[in-house]
């Protein structure tokens, strides 16, 4: 394509060179230039579409491999018509045909997606390789202390033949020695521990005793599992199951027994005596003949119904085919076990079966009785004495039940005695003055009730408020009343105050002015001012000087005012969202609706209660301090749940002189431990005993228990074993 | 007269002190007694006795306790001393005869009862010349400084008596105190603020702390507090000569300042009769207490930082529970305490024009009677107790005035803190520990426990903002649902049932909990109920 269009250029050059002349040639020479023109133009439009060549004129030299006609495509099968003639070319027509059918290779991937591929396996297995890492890398940094280098060399003890590596034996005695020891294969010099020691040393380390451990228990537990599932399945009680199993199971033998017979005849005859055994016992039985009681039923179903009948007809197939003898036995035996059943059933009378009336009857195996029956004799007797005991039992519950009817009605009457007792004790033979204590003997009248008014109103109130005032009191003033009492200078003002009224109470613990007017008493002081030695003498009253002096000074107002616009302050503000004219009618001196205010003012959540609600003369300033909060902890550091806990832990003291020497030294050890001189290594694989598990994971691979080889494929694992190893 | 020599530069009465002080030192040699002032002797021939009820007392106690003349005081037998030391613990009081207060007892009996050393400690400067006098101990009690009105500043060591600087600043000197140790004070003066050195050494001039009215050093943040005239409440950090924070009150002129020793909260008292309480980290003051009628002429706040007294123009003195913000007691004195200052073992000093007295026990029951009473020449200007001693040093219109208070000081002292006692070198050496301990002055609040406590406000902020980050609450714990049953009992409802019932539990086990715990903080209605139980319905028909 290239090259055409490069040649086009070219011709687009001649065509206009040649244009000049267009008038002095003839027709034939009009029409070509026509066509030259026409190629130029496209040309110039920038067309890339090419004419296809077409050939004007015969020639001689026509190329064997221009097959002309572009569109067609040459099909194979038309090429190789005439080669098929030939049948020595037949092979080769299949090869191509083969070829033919072939698909063509896939593209290989760009450079991109190979690339891409290989790096997602690469980081794949990186990520493998690293996981494992990642128990090793927790542990060392949850450790509360870090001792490098990590992998410690362990203290061990020099071997002798070390040490004793130059010696040998010289003298004649020594050489005796030595000679015997050779003969019992004693160690002589460089292996100080015979082969066999050195073997049971080997023989299991610390680690792969850890594994076998595991293993076992592995066994274990799978047993465990199996067993348990058998249990499971003998406890299901659908008899479609258990005909499945039986089946499924006789089909198994039936199996086996073939490829037996194949491989291994001996083992086949075992089996054969197996199924022989059922036989015999399908003989013994009365299973699969006409005496069950569904047989019975569908042998008179069978006349009219041939479901049933068919039914019946498989039964004894069934029969048959259990009763039939399996070995390859002569085929007059066969005859002979074809009717043998049959002939025994005859041969054996019923009366066999019959139990005998003159026998002994003190033999169980006589009476004509299964054993089965024979046992349910003597447990006659016991279910009897079995329900004896419940009678007993029943006896014991109904004396239980007239014991308890008779200890409750002797208990009522108990509790009626106590309770006229109760009554009567303290109101009548004791009196009142025996029980100081007073709430029984306050609480014994109310509920005793008489024709005579025991305690009126007054009485009530009396007793209540020698109560109730002193802790208002408290509540008011701590402490406060107690000196005044004790020195009685004054009288106090709260007693009068707890008469009022509830209401009163309350609003005295809010008002500021009785807060504020705690009576103070006054000090005796053998020297005093000058100033007030004065005013004494002149007789003026110093308590009036003060009150007109302060008279204007509204300080409580001041302070309450203060203390309200703190509170406003304080509150969150309601959000009114309330557009006036919206949905109604809106202007000048017309309000929005309640309603409408209603549901449009979002009232936030009451804050916190304010600290200082229950203190009217003091205003507690809420506002956080952001600066100091800076300073305090914001997260919770790792192990720690909760902010009390982590609280906790800091309030405890370090210092060696709040702790013992041992638990300072425990609280200030060093997280990091290095000793000087020693090189610290990069972690490796060896140090974290990545390797061993490694290790142990192959030769699971590799080795199966026997166990688990017996058990069924399909059964799922025990999920925490999968687990396991996983980790 | 040597001390006299080098002082002489100074103006005027610059020396007074200088001889008053050689006078004491060679009188207490000499006579080996303190000079005592006679003024208040005119109980003089009662008795007085000091009891020991402690075993270890201090060396820095006022000294000998035993009164030889009076031995039934003086416990005989083991017995008799482990009781008197179960009572209380290095609490060493006066005690009068029968019906004799102690309040009678004059300074000078005091003085005369206890040994020489303890009585050298009661002593008076007569200093007339430069007006009332303001005071100021060091933490460590080791070290006085003086600040008369009308320019008299002078710093001494007042056990050896022995001058550090004396200097007339020839400006009027309204507050001073000492900062964080011995060799360097800040002094108010008419307009600005001076730090001088220990030789009198002028250090600094703060133009920024503009007519300042009262001062307190803060030790663990090294923070200085200043009152201004203007109603600013000023910190400058002393450790890097910033000024931390300069808060407008809003209160007008600030006469009535304390610091709450145990977090550093520093307590004003207005004219409107509030106290407020302030932090250099909050604008607005942390609290604001009504507490008097008329202003507050003075305030104090105890070690503990739990109790604080005020006293207004309205002559009340209230203790404050500062823990409840609840007043526990008010007393009425006779003409209302102008200064008031606690003691480390929480005496309530007050002074009442010339007349200082001192209570006792004022957090629990202050008695009708002060503890002690003792009458000045003229009416005082500042009070303050000696930390370390059982001295009240009182600064008044002629001088000052150290006088005796038995069981004011604490006994023990942790030397590693402040050492009364301490060497230059070891001043230098805590001094550097102090400075790497700052506390910095954003964690100054009410409660000084805050830095150990979890922020749970960001906490919970980030915890949220976590949780919607993520799209789930990485925390919350997944609801509960039940495992399926295999075998019999795995109904739907049966099921939903299951997980109901686990659902509450957690709730359930806390309620458990809050009614044990309400079970046992009320044991006595379960015995009034006892006799109730028994009783049966039907007995209200008994007749």
């Amino acid at each position: 394509m290239a090259a055409v269009e490069e040649e086009d250029p070219c011709g687009r050059e001649l065509a206009l060179s040649e244009e000049d002349e267009v008038e002095e040639v003839d027709q034939e020479g009009a029409a070509k230039k026509h066509r030259q023109l026409v190629d130029a133009l496209t040309a110039l439009v920038g067309g890339k579409r090419r004419r296809a060549v077409e050939r004007t004129e015969a020639s001689a030299q026509i190329s064997e491999f221009d097959v002309g006609g572009g569109g067609d495509k040459v099909q194979l099968s038309e090429l190789l018509q005439p080669v098929s003639a030939s049948p020595a070319l037949r092979p080769i027509q299949k090869q191509l045909k083969k070829a033919q059918q072939k698909k063509a290779t896939e593209i290989p991937l760009s450079k991109e997606e190979t690339e891409r591929v290989v790096r997602e396996a690469a980081y794949t297995q990186t990520a493998e390789a690293l996981n494992k890492w990642d128990p090793v890398v927790k542990k060392n940094r949850r450790a509360e202390q870090l001792v490098f280098p990590l992998q410690q060399e362990s203290m061990t003890i020099v071997p002798i033949e070390e040490v004793m590596s130059g010696w040998q034996a010289r003298t004649p005695l020594e050489q005796e020695i030595f000679s015997l020891l050779h003969k019992t294969q004693q160690p002589v010099k460089d292996p100080l521990l015979t082969p066999q020691e050195k073997i049971s040393l080997k023989a299991m380390s610390l680690e792969e005793a850890k594994l076998r451990r595991m293993e076992l228990q592995r066994a274990r537990a799978l047993q465990s599992y199996y067993e348990a599932k058998a249990r499971r399945e003998r406890k299901v009680k659908s008899k479609k199951f258990h005909k499945m199993l039986r089946k499924g199971k006789s089909r198994k033998v039936l199996q086996e027994f073939e490829t037996l017979r194949k491989c291994n005849p001996e083992a086949a005859l075992e089996q054969l005596e197996k199924i022989e055994k059922a036989r015999i016992e399908e003989r013994m039985s009365l299973k699969h003949q006409n005496k069950g009681r569904w047989a019975k039923s569908t042998v008179i179903m069978a006349k009219y119904d041939l479901q049933a009948r068919q039914a019946m007809q498989e039964q004894l197939a069934r029969n048959k085919e259990l009763t039939q003898k399996v070995c390859p036995a002569s085929e007059s035996e066969e005859e002979e076990a074809g009717d043998n059943p049959e002939a025994e059933k005859d041969l054996v009378p019923d009366v066999v079966n019959e139990r005998h009336i003159g026998m002994d009857s003190s033999n169980p195996w006589m009476l004509g009785r299964t054993p089965a029956e024979s046992k349910e004799e003597p447990n006659v007797p016991a279910e009897d004495s079995g329900e004896s005991e419940g009678e007993g039992e029943e006896l014991l519950m109904a004396n239980e039940k007239d014991l308890l009817q008779e200890s409750d009605g002797q208990w009522q009457s108990l509790k009626h005695q106590r309770g006229s007792a109760g009554l009567q004790g303290p109101s009548k033979e004791e009196g009142p003055a025996d029980a100081p204590p007073s709430p029984p003997s306050r609480e014994q009248p109310f509920l005793s009730e008489k024709l005579k008014r025991v305690r009126t109103l007054e009485d009530l109130e009396e007793d209540l408020e020698p109560e109730a005032i002193p802790q208002e009191d408290e509540m008011l003033q701590p402490k406060e009343a107690q000196p005044s009492q004790s020195v009685g200078a004054e009288p106090p003002l709260q007693p009068q105050a707890g008469k009022s009224k509830k209401s009163a109470k309350h609003q005295a613990l809010i008002d500021l002015e009785t807060v504020l007017a705690g009576a103070p008493y006054p000090t005796q002081c053998p020297l005093v001012p000058a100033v007030v030695q004065d005013e004494l003498e002149s007789g003026i009253s110093q308590r009036q000087v003060i009150q007109e002096a302060f008279a204007s000074d509204n300080v409580i107002d001041d302070f309450l005012k203060e203390k309200r616009e703190a509170e406003e302050a304080s509150k969150p503000k309601a959000i009114d969202l309330v557009l006036p004219g919206w949905g109604e009618w809106g202007g000048v001196g017309l309000q929005p609706s309640k309603k409408k205010k209603k549901r449009f003012l979002i009232k936030p959540a009451p804050g916190p209660p304010r600290k200082d609600r229950h203190l009217p003369h003091v205003l507690l300033n809420e506002q956080r301090n952001i600066l100091a909060a800076a300073h305090q902890v914001n997260h919770l550091p790792f192990p720690f749940e909760n902010s009390q806990q982590f609280e906790r832990s800091i309030q405890v003291p370090v210092g060696s002189t709040w702790n013992t020497q041992r638990a300072f030294q425990q609280l200030t050890a060093p997280r990091v431990i290095t000793q000087p001189g020693q090189i610290i290594h990069p972690i490796t694989a060896e140090d974290a005993n990545l390797n061993r598990q490694g290790d142990r994971s192959t030769a699971k691979v590799g080795q199966k228990p026997d166990l688990e080889l017996s058990l069924p494929p399909r059964q799922p694992r025990p999920p925490h074993i999968s687990k396991k190893k996983d980790r | 007269m040597t001390l006299l020599l080098t002082h002489s530069q100074t103006e005027g009465g610059g020396s007074v002190l200088a001889a008053h002080l050689l006078l004491e030192q060679q009188v207490g040699a000499v006579v080996g007694s303190a000079r005592c002032d006679r003024s208040g002797a005119r109980w003089a021939g009662c008795s007085c006795t000091l009891v020991a009820s402690d075993v270890d007392f201090c060396q820095t106690h006022t000294g000998a306790l035993e009164d030889e003349s009076e031995p039934h005081l003086v416990p005989n037998t083991a017995a008799q001393w482990q009781t008197a030391a179960s009572v209380t613990t290095g609490s060493l009081f006066l005690e009068g005869d029968e019906d004799e207060d102690t309040c009678t007892i004059a300074q000078a009996d005091i003085a005369a009862a206890v040994d020489l050393a303890a009585s050298a400690k009661r002593f008076e400067l007569q200093l007339d010349r430069f007006g009332p006098y303001r005071l100021s101990y060091t933490r460590n009690g080791r070290h006085l400084l003086l600040g008369g009105r009308r320019g008299h500043v002078a710093a001494l060591d007042w056990h050896t008596k022995s001058l550090m600087c004396e200097i007339n600043v020839m400006e009027t000197v309204t507050d001073l105190t000492w900062l964080h140790t011995e060799t360097m004070f800040a002094v108010a003066q008419r307009k600005w603020l001076y730090i001088y050195d220990n030789q009198g050494v002028e250090l600094n001039c703060l133009k920024r702390f503009h007519a300042v009215q009262r001062m307190e050093f803060l030790p663990y943040h090294f923070l200085l507090a200043t009152a201004s005239e203007t109603g600013f409440l000023q910190y400058l950090d002393i450790s890097v000569g910033k000024e931390v924070g300069t808060i407008c009150t809003k209160a007008g002129r600030l006469a009535a300042m304390a610091q709450n020793p145990s977090n550093a909260v520093i307590h004003l008292g207005h004219s409107s009769g509030t106290v407020t309480l302030w932090s250099p980290s909050a604008k607005a003051p942390l609290v604001r207490m009504l507490c008097h009628r008329g202003a507050v002429r003075a305030v104090a706040v105890d070690t503990s930082g739990s109790y604080m007294a005020t006293s207004g123009l309205d002559h009340k003195l209230h203790v404050y529970d500062l823990r409840a913000y609840r007043r526990l007691h008010s007393l009425l004195l006779p003409c209302g305490a102008g200064l008031l200052d606690f003691s480390q073992r929480g005496l309530l000093g007050a002074a009442c024009q010339e007349v200082v007295q001192v209570y006792k026990d004022v957090s629990v029951c202050p008695s009708q009677k002060p503890y002690v009473c003792h009458a000045l020449p003229s009416p005082s200007h500042s009070l303050r107790f000696c930390p370390f001693e059982d001295v009240l040093g009182v600064g008044h219109g002629q001088g000052f005035a150290s006088l005796l208070v038995p069981g004011a000081g604490e006994p023990n002292f942790d030397a590693l803190e402040n050492n009364p006692f301490r060497s230059r070198k070891q001043r230098q050496e805590w001094e550097v520990k102090a400075f790497l301990e700052k506390i910095p002055s954003e964690l100054i609040s009410l409660d000084p426990r805050q830095l150990g406590q979890v922020d749970t406000v960001s906490l919970e902020q980030q915890h949220k903002e976590r949780a919607e980050r993520l799209g789930y609450d990485p925390e919350a714990k997944e609801p509960f649902s039940p495992r399926r049953r295999l075998k019999g009992r795995d109904s739907a409802s049966r099921r939903l049932k299951r997980r109901k019932e686990v659902a509450a539990e957690e709730q359930r086990a806390l309620i458990r909990k809050s009614l044990a715990a309400k079970a046992e903080a009320q044991p006595a209605p379960s015995k009034a109920g006892a006799p109730a139980a028994c009783r049966s319905a039907l007995d209200r028909f008994q007749k």
